[in-house]
């Protein structure tokens, strides 16, 4: 018998074997199964198999959850300046750009307004794709401007959050925008206004310590993470492992920080639902 | 316990400690001129040093274990102080210290994060790192503030909000959410005073208010400069460069709309004349005071929304 033995299985199993043609197959990094693109899509970006959540984007959200045509966007053209002249391993501005051209997006976040089911909303998105979802100037004063129109014309505010935290690159700037769009939310609050606060994996950091976790209702994806510090630097931090499960969703719902969590093809029906429930 | 000399200060503190000697053995001999000229030259290189003072050298002075700290300047600048305990819910947690006391004859509520100078009392302290019943904690006095109509004063020093497992099950990003939401339409002034680290949403959680002032050595950013090392550059290494890039010192922020306002420090860094630093800061405080008891509550939250509403940069 060897003296060692493998402990997890999936690194080289059967799934690996099969041949692929480029593009049209993904494999899923829950079970591993392999699925057609096109079935996944008609999935909702969800494996047919074990229920893995897949990340995706606003522009997949929006045709999720608004009646077909309803969406209007607000701030297109918004984009970030490099103030600070941040350079890491590549300058800001040149990480910003070439972002853009990767993921046809101007930054983190989308907004606008729709319908769904009817009901009018105002939504925001993110996109983790954009420099892991961070929150720059651009996302704090596109989510403000968006929580501004829900107040003003007293419509419900959904925002859908996928982040690793605050961006780096814009150091305090970025940091403000917690604040920013913090007291942005307690304005609308004030003014009576509902906000539900769709969390999606990965929602940690800057974003879960602002408007994810101000929800007057928070629905969470299942087995989304969820955390403020992420779980490498807890377990460096602490020295021990960590707990099964620990920062999904299902976990924050048993802690008491997340209301419902609901799979992604009941999402657009469950905020139906509560909006219906609270402003019938 | 020794004082801690950083790398920088040690030419300093060499000629010092020469002057120091000279001065034993000037009984007996006449050697006032050299002593004077070596002071001279003392006064000469401090200011090079400390006018020159790279932004990572800044983030060193801020860590000082000799600096300042919340309970010392409570002590220095308060009459009739009282600490309240507790978030009434889960604990009470050491790394933020908060109560009642009188500034010049006026009750305020100050509240910060609490540091310890040795290994025992930074135990004690979580080396100023708080849990979610710290950020409660804060949150509760600051709504007793608001019922009695009093001021609130932070005052913040934290490495960051601490990263442990139960901080996590407790909603450590919740408390800390929370806190920015009730600040920022507290119906009473509040001035936030940054005196050594800011980091990051750990400082932040009670950072939201009408006036944010911040000495001249402490640093305020996003992330420490370690931790933007190591995840921009994959590496511990890079901290001096992290440091530069964030542009975190009183300067930088003043200068980008982050904080208003600048409090001196003594030559040398605020460890080198605490009582200094408290005096300062209870002027400072006395004066900014006086101009927002003027405003009254609605016209306050409007200008403290519209405040961080501003903050930012972004073209369309």
């Amino acid at each position: 018998m060897a003296w060692f033995r493998r402990s997890k299985e999936g690194i080289t199993g059967e799934a690996q074997k099969k041949d692929m043609p480029d593009g049209q197959w993904t494999k899923c990094p829950g079970c591993g199964e392999i699925i057609h693109k096109k079935q996944l899509e008609q999935n909702l970006f969800c494996c047919p198999k074990c229920n893995t959540h897949f990340r995706i984007g606003s522009k997949e959200y929006f045709a999720i959850l608004l009646d077909e045509g309803s969406f209007k966007e607000m701030d297109k053209k918004m984009r970030s300046v490099d103030v600070l002249n941040f350079v890491d391993t590549k300058p800001y501005d040149k990480r910003l750009t070439d972002t853009m051209k990767k993921t046809s997006l101007m930054d983190a976040v989308r907004t606008g307004t729709g319908e769904i089911e009817k009901i009018p909303v105002a939504m925001a998105c993110m996109d983790f794709a954009f420099i892991g979802g961070s929150m720059g100037s651009v996302v704090g004063e596109k989510l403000s401007r968006v929580i501004d129109k829900a107040r003003e014309e007293e419509i419900p505010l959904i925002i859908i959050s996928s982040s690793g935290g605050a961006r780096m690159m814009e150091s305090a700037l970025s940091l403000m925008q917690l604040a920013k769009t913090s007291a942005k939310l307690a304005q609308l609050s004030d003014a009576g206004v509902p906000y539900i606060s769709v969390l999606t994996d990965p929602t940690t950091g800057g974003v879960t310590a602002s408007f994810a976790m101000l929800g007057d209702i928070h629905i969470a994806e299942p087995g989304a993470l969820i955390g403020f510090a992420g779980p490498r630097v807890i377990k460096q931090a602490v020295g021990k492992d960590l707990p099964p499960g620990f920062q999904r969703s299902e976990f924050l719902m048993e802690k008491g920080f997340v209301d419902v969590v609901t799979p992604r093809k009941d999402l657009r029906a469950t905020i139906a639902k509560m909006l219906r429930l609270i402003e019938g | 316990m020794a004082k801690l000399v950083l790398e920088f200060e040690r030419p300093i503190i060499e000629l010092e400690k020469k002057i120091e000697e000279m001065r034993k053995y000037s009984d007996n001999l006449d050697i006032s001129h050299e002593i004077t000229t070596l002071e001279k030259k003392v006064d000469q290189l401090k200011k090079n040093i400390y006018s020159n003072l790279t932004r990572w050298q800044k983030v060193q002075l801020a860590r000082h274990p000799d600096r300042p700290y919340t309970l010392d300047y409570i002590e220095g600048m308060l009459e009739d102080f009282i600490e309240l305990h507790g978030d009434r819910f889960h604990g009470d947690d050491k790394a933020i210290v908060g109560g009642f006391g009188k500034l010049n004859g006026e009750t305020v509520m100050v509240i910060g994060h609490q540091k310890g100078r040795d290994t025992k009392s930074n135990l004690y302290r979580n080396f100023g790192m708080p849990n979610p019943e710290g950020y409660r904690k804060a949150l509760r006095l600051m709504h007793l503030a608001a019922k009695f109509n009093k001021p609130v004063v932070t005052l913040l020093d934290t490495p960051g909000a601490y990263p442990g497992i139960e901080a996590e099950e407790r909603g450590q990003a919740e408390a800390i959410a929370r806190n920015l939401f009730e600040m920022s339409h507290l119906p009473v002034p509040i001035i936030v005073v940054i005196i050594g680290e800011g980091a990051s949403g750990g400082a932040l959680g009670i950072g939201v208010g009408d006036r944010i002032l911040m000495f001249e050595n402490a640093w305020y950013s996003v992330i420490a400069p370690e931790s933007c090392s190591s995840i921009l550059w994959r590496s511990w290494e890079y901290k001096e460069q992290a440091a530069e890039a964030l542009k975190l010192t009183a300067e930088d922020l003043l200068s980008l709309g982050v904080i208003d306002r600048i409090i001196p420090e003594p030559v040398g860094g605020a460890h080198k004349g605490p009582k200094q630093c408290i005096e300062m800061l209870k002027s400072t405080l006395t004066e900014e005071l006086k101009k927002l008891k003027k405003l009254k509550p609605e016209k306050l939250i409007s200008q403290r929304v519209e405040k961080f509403g501003k903050m930012g940069a972004w073209k369309e």
